[in-house]
């Protein structure tokens, strides 16, 4: 029987024939573009599809797509396999630790699932460019990186051109932590965007440096210490490596030691490691009900077999009535950085220092810029390249904001992570 | 900003590293979430999955799915009972079987795929028909989580941290009191030290001020709290080089969230009035002594034990430590009243064994927000679809349908063989007014969908599926989180889901 499968490489039509059956009925949720029958399976078969991210997500986006008919899926990730994957990441074995991600779980599904080219490339997004994006019918993001969603958001935005269709992209995008994730659909420049939700996203609340330095009360505090003051001090020489046991270890027991001078309890090994990597807990089962969510949005989207998620559900598996869903229309924003028409308001001190006001911008709910550029539509305060620039622009830095712009003056921002420029309207307050 | 840290008189020993092991190495993100006793809890376990075969609800799929999300963190062992052999079909849905698996028993390929995933885990196949072995004495002994018991008590609910703080400022111990006391006059205290004070020692000096000014009255409701709030507020230095106090911030930040009697939450009132919680013999389970310990604990002072935890907040290293230490001493020497409880009703009810320390101890830290989930028809395997003559689930289809946002309709055309035609059309002429057609549309078309797809399989479908049963085995294995009490439907056109209650 086995051998009736697969004649002369083509593999079999037969175990397509729950798919088949469901894209070959009229479905009376499906709109007027939905044309059900074999047209509608090649329209499948021939959207090139790529997948961003191959760990948690990635594995089960891959099989996923895979078993739903696509047959042309590319797959982008940097990473390489560590241990601490193989808890859900189904796609990879002890034995392929250290390999690359995207490569061991192209090859996987490519032979578990006949008749699928998956095409891998082990590097990073920002290693592509246009033309490169431009070839895919949708994109799905499995990340757990917020600067490489931004990216690739503001990328895809930047790419719209009203005269052509096809530069519209659909990005589909998944993400999840602990028991709780969330899926959505954006389309460039027409809906909600992930800078528009980027407040979400918000980063966890600086521990004041006082803080470390002079009064700490929690083993944490303890923990950034030693990574933030005690390393710099006395390991200046070494590159912190958080995947190096002697330095985690170095990390722990100077904690552990500033912790008993304070009687702080609680200090651990894995908490060292959490605080310091910043660790998300994850498992196999909430990446399963995204990555099969995103999914479901892709299948859609090449289909038309039923409306696409319009525009973001939230799933919590550990809620205090079991578990819920939230499906809503996240709103576009108007003032977003990325893809609104207006410049984002933002309130200041005037005598804050230029230098002050760009550091807050990394922290900041609706900017986390790190390493910001800016200027006014007439001049430049201050730009970190070229050099020349720098130089020139350095002694702004010492400023204070209302001696370099007006109240409400608008002044673009751009950084290295991103592709476009972020606008904002600076409102002095009182 | 310098300040003398409270230095022990010799310096502490270092301890050995404690590096993590492979098994933490490997499983560490998920032990995150549910620790090593959940771990434990989850490697003794042995699920069962046995495939219904019947048209319209092929659940190999969504099973082997379940058991990848289970295998992957580490259960004991599992078993597949699946009497069927694997067919083409099978080969575009299941990812767990291959071109050489066809015309072959599908529990056993399916098996052997699936236990490539973890080593760790031992995986066993039945091929017979379910007639054939189910009946078979004891043949359902070896698996856990398959027989639901009357009462499935959790004690580790993980509530959401933002919820679970429990300071007692309304209800302050001596201890806590003597401690705003000693602060002395503020007004004399020095800008650090004004700037240092704990909030919640804040917070316990003004509402002893406000109660001396409102009849020996706690602020109770909004408008009081708010009040109350801008008097702390006023309390603040502002002459200061920032121009306010961090310390002062944080306390009316607290107000409205901590400034409430502490109540018995619904889940613990119920638990209560459990006849297992009041009626102890000899055999009760552990749990149901300490809920009884607890109990009595609640009767005599009119609140849980103090959990014991403090939220980090602006003070000196030494300031804050010694009001932690306020706060777990007190609740260590709750948990002390309870155990004392504990052991009299061990040695009244003749038990044999002592109930360890620890046990007692977590149930006290998480007393409000323990859970029973009953089982009050005390059936073993509870019917997961309506049947027939289910007149209660019928009658409560009405209130279903015409809820806000409701999806019942899929769980009505799910279930349309055992919906008596006149009821269908009483349902379809109801009102309503949610968007998207009348009612009668809506009905419709879940029908037909349900329908045109009725036998066939769509991966995702079965993965979220399984995605979510893991999640809920996950939860009743290691008897941490809530799991879901009811039916629960996904509708991936929607991308939604709601839980129906049978
Ligand atoms: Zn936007």
């Amino acid at each position: 029987m086995a051998t009736d499968t697969i004649t002369n490489g083509t593999v079999s039509r037969a175990r397509w024939q729950h798919l088949d059956t469901i894209l070959a009925t009229a479905s009376p949720y499906a709109d007027e573009d939905y044309v059900p029958g074999p047209n509608t399976v090649s329209a499948l078969e021939s959207s090139k599809i790529l997948v961003i991210g191959a760990g948690g997500l990635g594995c089960e986006l891959l099989k996923n797509l895979a078993l739903s008919g696509f047959k042309d899926i590319h797959v982008i990730d940097m990473d390489t396999i560590d241990v601490s994957n193989l808890n859900r990441q189904f796609l990879f074995r002890q034995s392929d630790v250290g390999k690359s991600k995207a490569e061991v779980a192209a090859a996987f599904v490519e032979k578990r699932v006949p008749g699928v080219k998956i095409t891998p490339y082990n590097g990073k997004i920002q290693d592509k460019d246009e033309e490169y994006y431009m070839q895919f019918k949708l994109i799905i993001c499995g990340l757990d990186s917020i600067e490489a969603r931004r990216w690739i958001n503001s990328t895809l935005i930047d790419m719209v051109d009203e005269s052509n269709p096809e530069s519209l992209k659909p990005l589909i995008d998944g993400g999840t932590e602990g028991f709780k994730g969330q899926a959505r659909v954006i389309l460039p420049t027409l809906t909600s965007c992930i800078e528009c939700q980027l407040s979400m996203h918000a980063p966890r609340a600086a521990v004041p440096l006082c803080t470390l330095a002079t009064i700490p009360r929690q083993p944490q505090h303890c923990i950034e210490w030693a990574h933030i003051i005690a390393w710099p001090e006395q390991r200046k020489d070494d590159l912190l490596d958080m995947d190096d046991p002697e330095h985690v270890s170095w990390l722990y027991q100077k904690a552990l030691t500033r912790a008993q001078e304070f009687n702080i309890t609680g200090v651990t090994y894995a908490m060292t490691q959490g605080v310091v990597k910043n660790i998300i807990p994850a498992i196999a089962s909430t990446n399963a009900i995204v990555a099969a969510a995103c999914t479901n949005e892709a299948l859609k989207l090449a289909t038309d077999c039923a409306p696409f998620l319009s525009n973001y559900m939230m799933y919590t598996g550990d809620s205090e009535s079991g578990l819920y869903t939230y499906t809503f229309e996240a709103e576009k924003k108007d003032d977003c950085p990325v893809c609104g028409q207006l410049a984002q308001n933002i309130a200041v001190d005037p005598v804050t220092t230029l230098e002050d006001f760009l550091g807050t911008l990394a922290e900041r709910a609706e900017a986390q810029l790190k390493k910001p550029s800016i200027r006014t539509e007439g001049k430049s305060l201050y730009m970190r390249f070229p050099p020349g620039l720098e130089q020139s622009t350095r002694p702004n830095l010492s400023k204070k904001l209302e001696d370099l712009v007006s109240d409400g003056e608008e002044v673009g921002v751009s950084d290295p992570a991103f592709a476009i420029q972020f606008k904002f309207r600076l409102n002095f307050a009182k | 900003m310098t300040e003398e840290a409270p230095r022990e008189t010799t310096p502490p020993p270092l301890q050995p590293i404690q590096a993590p092991s492979a098994k933490e190495r490997k499983y560490d993100r998920q032990l995150r979430l549910w620790a090593a006793s959940g771990q434990r809890a989850l490697e003794e376990s042995h699920v069962l999955l046995v495939v219904g075969n019947t048209a319209g609800s092929n659940t190999s799929v969504a099973g082997a799915e379940t058991l990848k999300n289970l295998i992957l963190p580490s259960i004991g062992h599992f078993t597949i009972a699946d009497s069927a052999k694997v067919t083409e079909a099978d080969l575009g849905v299941n990812f767990f079987l291959e071109e050489s698996s066809l015309a072959k028993s599908r529990a056993e390929e399916t098996t052997s795929f699936l236990q490539e995933l973890n080593p760790d885990v031992q995986g066993h196949s039945i091929k017979d028909p379910l007639h054939d072995w189910l009946p078979k004495q004891d043949s359902l002994k070896p698996y856990n989580l398959i027989l639901l018991p009357a009462e499935f008590p959790i004690v580790d609910t993980h509530p959401d941290p933002e919820t679970v703080q429990d300071l007692r400022l309304l209800k302050p111990w001596d201890e806590l009191q003597a401690a705003e006391k000693e602060l002395g006059d503020l007004s004399q205290m020095t800008d650090h030290d004004h700037g240092h004070v704990p909030w919640l020692l804040l917070l316990l000096r003004y509402l002893q001020h406000w109660k001396q000014q409102h009849g020996g009255q706690y602020p109770s409701n909004f408008k009081e709290k708010t009040e109350f709030r801008s008097f702390v507020r006023d309390q603040a230095r502002t002459s200061n080089a920032e121009g306010g106090e961090e310390n002062f911030d944080e306390a009316c930040a607290a107000v409205l969230k901590s400034i409430s009697p502490p109540t018995l939450g619904s889940g613990c009132r119920e638990m209560f009035n459990i006849d297992s919680c009041t009626h102890l013999t000899q055999a009760s389970a552990n749990f149901w002594l300490v809920a009884n310990a607890i109990k009595q604990f609640y009767d005599k002072h009119e609140v849980l034990p103090l959990p014991g935890g403090l939220p980090d907040m602006k003070a000196t290293s030494a300031g804050y430590i010694k009001l932690q230490t306020i706060y777990k001493a007190k609740a260590r020497a709750d948990i002390a009243e309870v155990t004392d409880t504990v052991r009299k009703l061990e040695s009244s009810l003749g038990r044999p064994e002592q109930i360890a320390g620890s046990e007692i101890e977590q149930f006290c830290k998480n007393a409000a927000f323990v859970r029973v989930l009953t089982n009050h028809g005390k059936q073993p395997l509870p019917e997961l679809r309506l049947l027939k003559g289910d007149e209660k689930t019928l009658t409560k289809l009405p209130a279903m349908l015409t809820s806000f946002q409701s999806i019942s309709e899929v769980f009505l055309a799910m279930n349309i063989d055992f919906i008596p035609s006149s009821t269908l059309s009483e349902l379809k002429a109801l009102e309503d007014m949610i968007e998207g057609g009348t009612l009668e549309e809506r009905i419709d078309k879940a029908i037909e969908e349900v329908t045109r797809t009725l036998g066939h399989e769509m991966h995702n479908t079965s993965s979220i599926t399984g995605g979510m049963v893991a999640q809920e085995a996950i939860k009743l294995l290691t008897r941490q989180y809530v799991p879901v009490d009811g039916v629960v439907i996904w509708d991936g056109i929607r991308s939604r889901t709601e839980i129906v209650k049978i």
